[in-house]
């Protein structure tokens, strides 16, 4: 086999750098997930024009490098010393760039839901929230599903990005072992093998989903 | 709770430095579109042309740029082709890395956005006479570039975030490069930052207004 000087002990350091990024993304996209739902309700609810506000905020979560929000969250923590560790501040930041993707995502899935089916369901007498949690919250989460997961996916992904605050996640541990033991390629690949073996078989359900589920088949 | 005397006079300072900054980030951006896109279509091509070792050169590529993170794929360019002794500056690393995520997703689009063309075009053209790459790039590509075209745009923005990650190999002339360096001499680091992070969104949104309104003049019917 390959000549490397790669030992158990190092897989399991990257092992550990991999639950490191999966704690991470889990706990981001948990909580991205709950405040995406309640920023689409909002701004699905109040309309273009009384929503502009939040609309801009969650744009500018769209529109700035993930990295320069974790280096401002670091820096925001610090100046109003809340004292927060690196792990708190990266599951902040990416729980609240979660949220802004998330926010179109149950707009998109709100907006799928046709007005005529909502109006029925009130004239039955059901209330708002029951419209909501009988009507369409079963729709819409079916045409958001896959989209979500696409979300999950890439949170995943760009959690890569924590190791800039100094977390050891999956790509800093293999970082660490290159640095030790100069074998960038293999590790390398190690780490990217690891990435496709967590990402590709959701990707592929996401994508098995939206195909079963689309509404024109 | 805030101690803190903010320094943005020190940071307006380096403003001219930061839009410099913001022109090289702009054409990494720009660059790895064209690039990208180039290659885009021609992993399409691959595809659809039902030989195997293509098309599964084609679907390998799609597929690791869509399943590992964009991060890896510039370490990847910038470490990882050092073991075959190839040694790329970090411009060039952070290029690659981009183009090749780019092609990634672009194919990907490509792909869904020729679903929507219908195969009796090509056959059509086909029984005109005309060779099937004719077929292909008189006939569908046009359609398939408009029809992914808001993707593409997006895909664009996307590129222009990307291009923050050349710091972690050692870009300093990019608008993120600059901002860590100014940041690293005066440690105003939220000063910084935040004006680094008003000048992205501020390209981003202009790109994404340019890109509606090309749309609405070239798309009009």
């Amino acid at each position: 086999m390959i000549e490397t000087a790669l030992t158990w002990g190092d897989l399991a350091f990257l092992a550990k750098g991999a639950g490191m990024t999966l704690a991470v993304t889990a706990i981001s996209v948990a909580a991205g997930t709950v405040l995406g739902v309640i920023c689409g309700v909002i701004r699905f609810q109040l309309g273009p024009y009384w929503s502009a506000p939040l609309t801009f905020v969650l744009d500018v979560f769209r529109s700035v490098p993930l990295l320069i929000q974790l280096v401002l969250g670091n820096a925001f923590q610090s100046i109003a010393k809340l004292g927060w560790p690196p792990f708190t501040t990266s599951c902040v930041v990416l729980s609240l760039y979660t949220a802004a993707y998330c926010t179109e995502i149950v707009r998109g899935g709100m907006s799928s839901v046709p007005v005529t089916t909502r109006r029925a369901a009130r004239s039955l007498g059901m209330t708002w929230w029951q419209d909501m949690r009988y009507i369409v919250a079963p729709l819409a989460t079916r045409v958001s599903l896959p989209a979500w997961i696409g979300l999950a996916l890439s949170v995943m992904k760009d959690s890569a990005l924590v190791l800039w605050l100094g977390l050891i996640e999956l790509l800093r541990a293999s970082q660490i072992l290159v640095t030790r033991l100069q074998e960038p390629l293999l590790i390398l690949m190690i780490c990217g093998a690891i990435y496709f073996i967590i990402s590709f078989p959701i990707a592929r359900l996401g994508g098995y989903l939206e195909k079963r589920w689309s509404p024109n088949d | 709770m805030f101690s803190y005397t903010f320094q943005w006079k020190q940071a307006l300072k380096a403003l001219p430095q930061m839009l410099d900054g913001a022109l090289v980030t702009l054409q990494i951006a720009l660059l790895s579109m064209a690039i990208g896109l180039v290659i885009a279509i021609i992993l399409t091509l691959f595809r659809m042309s039902g030989n195997r070792i293509l098309s599964g050169f084609a679907t390998a590529w799609v597929e690791i740029a869509r399943n590992t993170p964009a991060l890896f794929q510039i370490y990847m360019a910038h470490f990882g082709l050092g073991s075959f002794g190839i040694h790329l500056s970090p411009f060039t690393s952070l290029l690659v890395g981009i183009v090749f995520n780019n092609a990634g997703y672009l194919a990907e689009n490509f792909r869904g956005a020729l679903k929507a063309i219908p195969d009796t075009q090509t056959r059509a053209g086909r029984s005109l006479g005309m060779s099937s790459l004719q077929a292909f790039r008189l006939i569908v590509m046009p359609q398939m570039l408009r029809i992914a075209f808001l993707p593409v745009t997006n895909q664009m923005v996307w590129a222009i975030l990307m291009t923050s990650l050349g710091v972690t190999v050692g870009m300093n002339t990019d608008l993120t490069g600059v901002t860590q360096d100014l940041n690293a001499r005066s440690f105003r680091t939220f000063e910084f930052f935040a004006i680094a992070a008003v000048i992205y969104y501020v390209i981003a949104k202009a790109v994404t207004l340019a890109a509606r309104a090309f749309a609405s003049r070239m798309f009009r019917y």
